[in-house]
């Protein structure tokens, strides 16, 4: 079976970085994958977003099918909505409500929540306030991760075991800030059942 | 071990196995990884291999010639546009052939994620009459080299190995294989291949027409291509690299119709008749132009049986997709969402800090004074010019166009006429053009800004690097109106009238606004200031 996942963000944001969790836990847990990104000059500052697919058999398309995607987890809530066509009707959503203001006529945040608030499964949340809270608001991207592991088919220990081998590098302070935005994550999606905004 | 790489990796892993002792290559996306690979692995491993960034794609792929002349497997490795800079040696390594094993890598890039157009480099092989592997996914794009390298040095030819956007950024995962050893140092038997006057490029045109008829036996043998037939005769479909993912992800239980995968060129005719006999109708999806379906018609006796992009059941521009791949084939889709008409377009845009955005305050306070027409802009980040809230620059047409193109218009009595141009894309192919205005004594301005790296590719090292000074002198430009400036807020005013001194020169005048690029590691940008800061005394 084929688990599709759509990053999504603006350039600079980290959406690569949790798409290389989910490369390496995926690969750790015995899993093939497909994960296409995007290079070269979109990066600068524009919507960019990553399409991971995971599965235990194989895989044929890089690129997500419309109507296939089983989560959107977007870093920016205006952009979490560029990709509904993708998501299956009962898809979740999974975004931070901080927006990213580098676009002269950004909708109004009403109209963003009442679109997603037309979705049967949505969580939308202050990612970036709870990564600040747990250390560095640049670890928005994992409590998003966090948020989202319940539907993903990986084990929690292989995401966790990824987020240590990726961070590793910087040192164990920043392991430890992401190992704790995700737990945050993953507790906020619990109390909230996935389905209730903040 | 499976390990986890992007496409580009896969072909750069795939090269290093296959025993290359170089690769050569010129930043472009979706290219770019191939090369950066195989340089991250040298300095990693201390691998033998020649990995370094050349001026342009010309000289990449003349020095991956020398180095096969002289017995040893080596890459060339550019973008789609990268292989019309590279076309003249292109065309002729065909004829003289190659010794050691030589792989062009092109990556194409349907939809122009990231270039200024979608030409199909299959055209350009086959226009040399060379094979082409064109890898359906990672695992055979890392295969696929290694068997390019062995058909190249079995029929002593460059071999293509095409790749397009959505293969060449996709990570999975792949196996690698046991390494080949390098080549040794070893001239060619016969060195009159290699020269090419007509005495001599006459029997090696003929050899190399000659040789067609085995190269297509080898595409009919060769373990990329495969045909598997169907129950359902009422259609064949020929699916070629990444095509063949999206037809077959509509099948997730088998196609029912008979399939021909191809990713080895010349084109199978056998296959092709084989699949065309026991078919009703042909559809053929290939990513990029409709190649395959236009060159099948000299194979089959009739076309009218053929569908694909001529015959607008495919886009015919941009990439394909799953959705596009089902649409042709009739299968229904369930419905899906749409987007919300609110939700804004959000184009890229210079980083924070940028020096190019300085350049531009400077130049968009000219345009007022000159008008719109009068900025002739090249490829780069500084390619954002022409977009809003920038507005800077006029035309955009090819790497170091821009000094030629307002050599062009100040011929034809534009004035002023002012190039903007980067320092890598200067070095690539805007220094001859600068020579040219030199020997005509063009009223001309050019601005080379210079970021002091290849920035919009991820910031590779620019060949013009501490060099741009010292090449415009040494072209003939009058040391006088070599004006170096650095692009800051501070400096608006003076950088200003700086310009506007400039602009009155009826001669060739070169601005080098200065400033590295904001996106650099520290340790970069410092030994960059420490080069600069000696420079200028």
């Amino acid at each position: 079976m084929i688990t599709n996942i759509l990053l999504a963000g603006v350039g600079g944001q980290g959406i690569l970085t949790i798409a290389a969790i989910l490369d390496t836990a995926a690969l750790n847990n015995g899993l093939f994958f497909k994960q296409s990104e995007v290079h070269g000059m979109s990066q600068r500052g524009g919507a960019v977003q990553s399409h991971v697919r995971i599965s235990d058999g194989n895989i044929y398309a890089d690129l997500i099918p419309k109507g296939k995607a089983d989560i959107i987890i977007s870093m920016e809530p205006m952009e979490s909505l560029r990709y509904l066509p993708y998501l299956k009707k009962d898809g979740y959503i999974i975004t931070d409500t901080t927006p990213y203001l580098n676009i002269d006529k950004y909708p109004n945040e009403q109209d963003i929540y009442a679109a997603l608030d037309a979705r049967e499964n949505r969580l939308y949340f202050g990612a970036t306030k709870i990564a600040k809270q747990t250390g560095n608001a640049k670890a928005a991207n994992i409590v998003l991760l966090g948020a989202a592991s319940s539907h993903i088919p990986i084990k929690e220990r292989a995401l966790i075991a990824a987020i240590k081998t990726l961070f590793n590098p910087k040192g164990e302070r920043i392991v430890n800030i992401n190992l704790k935005a995700f737990e945050a994550g993953k507790m906020y999606a619990k109390e909230h059942s996935l389905s209730i905004s903040e | 071990m499976r390990h986890i790489v992007l496409g580009d990796e896969a072909v750069a892993q795939g090269a290093i196995d296959a025993g290359i002792s170089g690769i050569y290559a010129y930043p472009g996306t979706p290219s770019t990884e191939v090369t950066e690979y195989v340089i991250r692995q040298k300095k990693e491993k201390n691998l033998p291999i020649h990995a370094h960034w050349t001026a342009n794609e010309k000289t990449a792929v003349e020095a991956a010639l020398g180095m096969s002349y002289a017995g040893k497997r080596s890459m060339a490795v550019m973008k789609h546009v990268g292989l019309n800079v590279a076309m003249d040696a292109f065309m002729n390594m065909s004829i003289s052939g190659v010794n050691g094993g030589l792989v062009v890598v092109v990556a194409d890039d349907p939809s122009m994620h990231s270039s200024q157009n979608e030409q199909d480099s299959r055209y350009l092989a086959n226009f040399a009459k060379i094979p082409i592997i064109e890898p359906t996914n990672q695992q055979e794009a890392y295969d696929g080299v290694r068997h390019a390298f062995k058909v190249s040095e079995k029929q002593k030819l460059p071999v293509m190995l095409r790749l397009v956007t959505r293969l060449a950024h996709s990570r999975s995962l792949v196996n690698f294989n046991t390494p080949n050893k390098q080549n040794k140092l070893q001239f060619p038997e016969d060195i009159k291949p290699f020269q090419l006057i007509p005495a001599r490029a006459k029997p090696q045109f003929e050899s190399l027409v000659a040789k067609q008829a085995d190269l297509i036996s080898c595409s009919e043998d060769s373990p990329f291509n495969q045909l598997v037939f169907g129950q359902d005769k009422s259609l064949g479909i020929i699916a070629s690299g990444i095509a063949y993912n999206y037809l077959m992800e509509n099948y997730p239980n088998g196609c029912p119709y008979s399939v021909l995968k191809l990713s080895q060129y010349p084109i199978p005719r056998n296959l092709i008749k084989m699949l065309y006999d026991s078919s009703e109708r042909i559809m053929v999806i290939e990513e990029g132009y409709p190649f395959i379906e236009e060159h099948i018609s000299n194979i089959i006796e009739e076309n009218k049986k053929v569908i694909g992009k001529l015959t607008g059941h495919l886009n015919i521009t941009g990439e394909l997709n799953p959705n596009l791949v089902a649409k042709a084939l009739g299968i229904k889709e369930n419905a899906f969402g749409e987007i919300p008409n609110f939700v804004q377009g959000r184009p890229p845009q210079l980083c924070d800090g940028c020096g190019h955005y300085d350049t531009f305050q400077v130049l968009n306070v000219i345009r007022k004074d000159i008008g719109d027409y009068q900025i002739f802009g090249d490829i780069g980040c500084y390619a954002l010019g022409a977009l809003p809230p920038y507005n800077t620059v006029s035309t955009l047409i090819d790497m170091g166009a821009s000094i030629t193109m307002a050599k062009g218009a100040a011929d034809a009595g534009v004035f002023p006429a002012i190039a903007l141009i980067g320092d890598s894309t200067f070095t690539h192919s805007g220094m001859t053009g600068l020579l040219d205005c030199i020997n005509d004594n063009t009223p001309i301005t050019i601005f080379i800004n210079d970021n002091s790296t290849v920035g919009m590719t991820g910031g590779q090292e620019s060949a013009a690097f501490n060099h741009i000074e010292d090449i415009c002198v040494g072209l003939g430009v009058d040391p006088d109106h070599v004006k170096v400036i650095t692009p800051l807020v501070k400096n608006h005013e003076k950088n200003l009238k700086l310009v506007r001194d400039e602009l009155k020169y009826r001669g060739v005048s070169v601005i080098i606004p200065r400033r590295a690029c904001v996106r650099l590691p520290a340790d970069r940008k410092k030994m960059i200031k420490k080069v600069m800061d000696i420079h200028e005394v």
